[in-house]
């Protein structure tokens, strides 16, 4: 993915270079608000990251100003405001997703995956498949290899939303807030074992796992074995 | 200017009501009094002069019938009749003929009609003038008449009366200034006790209040709202004093943790693979201080209120019990039954969702760390509808917290002896209470026989007014 960072603090702008390299990204980044919507502008660029308080031109602005030219390239806002009344303000303002400071790479690597099209199937898909589990959206059915899969409302929830993003790594944090929608860090380990319930279901009995563990950062379902 | 030089109470604005009250009360009474006297004095002249004037009427009979004798031997009856009966008769040359009268009264001349006349009459010696009505009438063949009644103590009364008039006016007037000048005071003494306490106050004694007279008039209302509002900064201030202190004491076992973390790695001999594992438990713990700080700032902005709109309705039922569903596989791991029950009706919520879910949350992460689970625990959420409150009450049968110790844990940092070896920040009570207030709403701790149940009450949606705006969190 080709990917624009919007950040004025130096150190924090190369770190997210280098890390997205590393990661297999290119990145670009850009130092204030007006370099930012200028090289925004061309196009070209799968998703942006872009800092909320930035000099000469704040990052809502740019994110508005893209969207009211047509632009809807994916956009990650990052902010040192974690309220969720500061969410609402980046949201409305045409951001994606929106990530508080200080956070962990592995949480802003995945959802910027997440926020990109190209790995996303279609929103409007009607089933999800991985390997030989299915899960069709419209009849609320789950089969792994035929067999018929029984999930609680709230499993169905969670195992479409990883199924959706089949391949990225989805955080904890992205489950709390897509599946469950809060917008806090709950002490304790509630998502680990919800999922770990899902997994019984979905991946007992089968000889390859589909639901993996990325330590450090999430969960992650895929077809294949590595 | 002239207004500065006055002494300070008159330039109160007490004083000034009072002065205009009283100027308005005198002009006032001067008008009243006016109008009294003046149709007081026109009914009595204009009534004696109608019955003179029939009197004279029946004297001009008399003379005609009669001629001269029989007039002067009817004005002499008349005149036994009462020292205040009035009576002249002069011929053409205005020679006295009968009467009691010494002249003809000349101001009876130019009042053909009637009117009131002066005459002189000597008392014990002493002449004295007197005030009189008469009618004059014209008997023809040179012959005129005048009839009058002395109307000299009617006179004095209306002077009586006209004097009480100007005393009472002077009385109000000196009530008034009197009343003014202790009004002005009253109430320069009550701002002055306001004004000397806000001095107080900002030479740095902030425990200070203004005191109240007792009488629950406006100065007192005044006071009482100015109190609240400095008990109000005072607890914001004592708030922000704490956190910044609690901060410092706080946040320094984390940051020395991490720095021990790191100089351990450092100083290990294993190298690269000692260098790692360090790396990642300095990282675990500056994710505990960024944990901390995150629960600081939220309780920080929870306490400094949320703009609006970021109150909506929802159903408080279906919302718990969402939470129930998040929690239920977590406590079953650790060895907990987490039971809901809700109230029997549909319940709503005009609140912050978000963070009443919060505190919710704290209070069964709470139980599930002190709920004692070794006793087959069990952790009990139940909501009920009392005076117009939803109370959300999350019982554990954990030790308890002593009373004593029940409003103090509600505090930022306070952590219980039994519960330091846990970890934690020792900030989900404070936000639970902070998200109270927020919602003028409370917490409560009470005893579970055995554990603990901390009630989160709300005021419920029926007691809110309608939110205007829609849902407003992020999907």
């Amino acid at each position: 993915m080709r990917i624009l960072v919007i950040e004025d603090d130096r150190e924090t702008a190369q770190y997210l270079v280098k890390a997205l390299k590393e990661s297999g990204h290119t990145a670009e980044t850009a130092a204030d608000g007006e370099e930012g919507f200028a090289l925004a502008a061309e196009g070209g660029f799968d998703v942006l990251i872009v800092d909320r308080m930035l000099p000469s031109r704040d990052g809502l602005s740019v994110v508005k100003a893209l969207r009211d030219r047509g632009d809807r390239t994916p956009v990650l806002i990052l902010s040192a405001l974690g309220n969720v009344d500061d969410r609402v303000k980046g949201l409305r303002a045409g951001g994606d997703d929106y990530l508080t400071k200080p956070y962990a790479f592995s949480e802003l690597l995945a959802r910027v995956e997440a926020l990109s099209r190209r790995a996303a199937p279609e929103e409007q898909a009607t089933r999800y498949t991985v390997g030989d589990l299915v899960l069709d959206r419209l009849s609320h059915r789950v089969t792994r290899a035929g067999q018929a899969i029984a999930l609680q409302p709230r499993e169905f929830r969670l195992l479409e939303f990883l199924m959706k993003h089949a391949g990225q790594v989805v955080t904890r944090t992205m489950l709390l807030e897509h599946v469950w929608d809060y917008h806090f860090d709950p002490q304790t380990n509630v998502i680990d074992v919800h999922v770990s319930r899902l997994r019984a279901k979905v991946d007992k009995g089968f000889a390859t796992p589909l639901l993996h563990t990325v330590r450090g950062a999430g969960y992650m379902i895929r077809a294949d074995a590595d | 200017m002239l207004i500065e030089r006055l002494p300070r109470i008159f330039r109160t604005t007490a004083y000034l009501a009072a002065t205009l009250q009283i100027m308005a009360v005198a002009v006032a009474g001067i008008v009243v009094g006016a109008i009294l006297l003046s149709r007081v004095n026109d009914l009595v002249g204009a009534q004696v002069v109608e019955t003179l004037r029939t009197d004279a009427q029946g004297l001009a009979e008399i003379a005609r019938a009669g001629g001269r004798p029989a007039l002067e031997a009817a004005i002499a009856a008349r005149q036994r009749e009462g020292q205040d009966r009035l009576f002249i008769l002069v011929d053409g040359t205005d020679r006295k003929l009968a009467g009691n009268l010494n002249r003809w009264p000349p101001e009876l001349d130019r009042q053909a009609a009637g009117g009131l006349f002066r005459y002189v009459v000597a008392q014990g010696g002493v002449e004295a003038e007197r005030l009189a009505a008469g009618v004059p009438l014209d008997l023809g063949g040179g012959l005129r008449l005048v009839v009058g009644r002395d109307i000299e103590e009617q006179r004095r009364f209306l002077d009586g009366v006209r004097w009480l008039i100007v005393a009472g006016l002077a009385v109000i007037a000196a009530a008034g200034v009197f009343v003014g000048i202790l009004a002005s005071r009253y109430v320069l003494r009550r701002i002055s006790s306001i004004t000397g306490t806000a001095e107080t106050i900002m030479t740095g004694d902030l425990g200070r209040r203004i005191p109240l007279a007792g009488s629950g008039d406006e100065m007192d209302e005044l006071a009482e709202r100015l109190n609240a509002m400095l008990d109000r900064i005072e607890r914001l201030l004592a708030g922000l004093r704490e956190v910044s202190d609690n901060i410092a004491h706080d946040l320094k076992t984390p940051l020395n943790r991490l720095r021990n973390r790191a100089e351990e790695a450092l100083r290990s001999p294993a190298g690269a693979p000692a260098y790692q594992e360090g790396l990642q438990r300095t990282i675990e713990a500056a994710d505990e201080i960024i944990k901390t700080f995150n629960a600081l700032l939220l309780i920080a902005r929870v306490e400094a209120g949320t703009p609006d709109g970021s109150m909506e309705r929802f159903d408080a039922t279906e919302a718990i019990a969402d939470l129930v569903d998040l929690y239920g596989p977590a406590c079953d791991e650790a060895g907990f039954a987490i039971r809901f029950t809700p109230p029997p009706a549909p319940t709503w919520l005009v609140a912050n969702r978000q963070l009443v879910m919060q505190a919710v949350a704290n209070l069964i992460e709470n139980a599930i760390k002190y709920g004692g689970s070794d006793a087959g625990g069990s952790i009990d959420l139940r909501m009920t509808v009392e005076d117009g409150r939803v109370a959300i009450a999350v019982s554990d049968r954990g030790a308890g917290i002593p009373a004593a110790d029940r409003a103090r844990v509600l505090e930022r940092f306070v952590r219980l002896d039994q519960s330091r070896t846990k970890p934690g920040t020792g900030l989900g009570l404070a936000l639970v209470a902070a998200v109270a207030r927020l919602h003028g709403g409370a917490v409560e701790l009470g005893d579970h026989a055995p554990g603990l149940t901390v009630r989160l009450l709300l005021p419920s949606a029926e007691t809110c007014p309608q939110p205007t705006a829609a849902r407003t969190h992020g999907g």
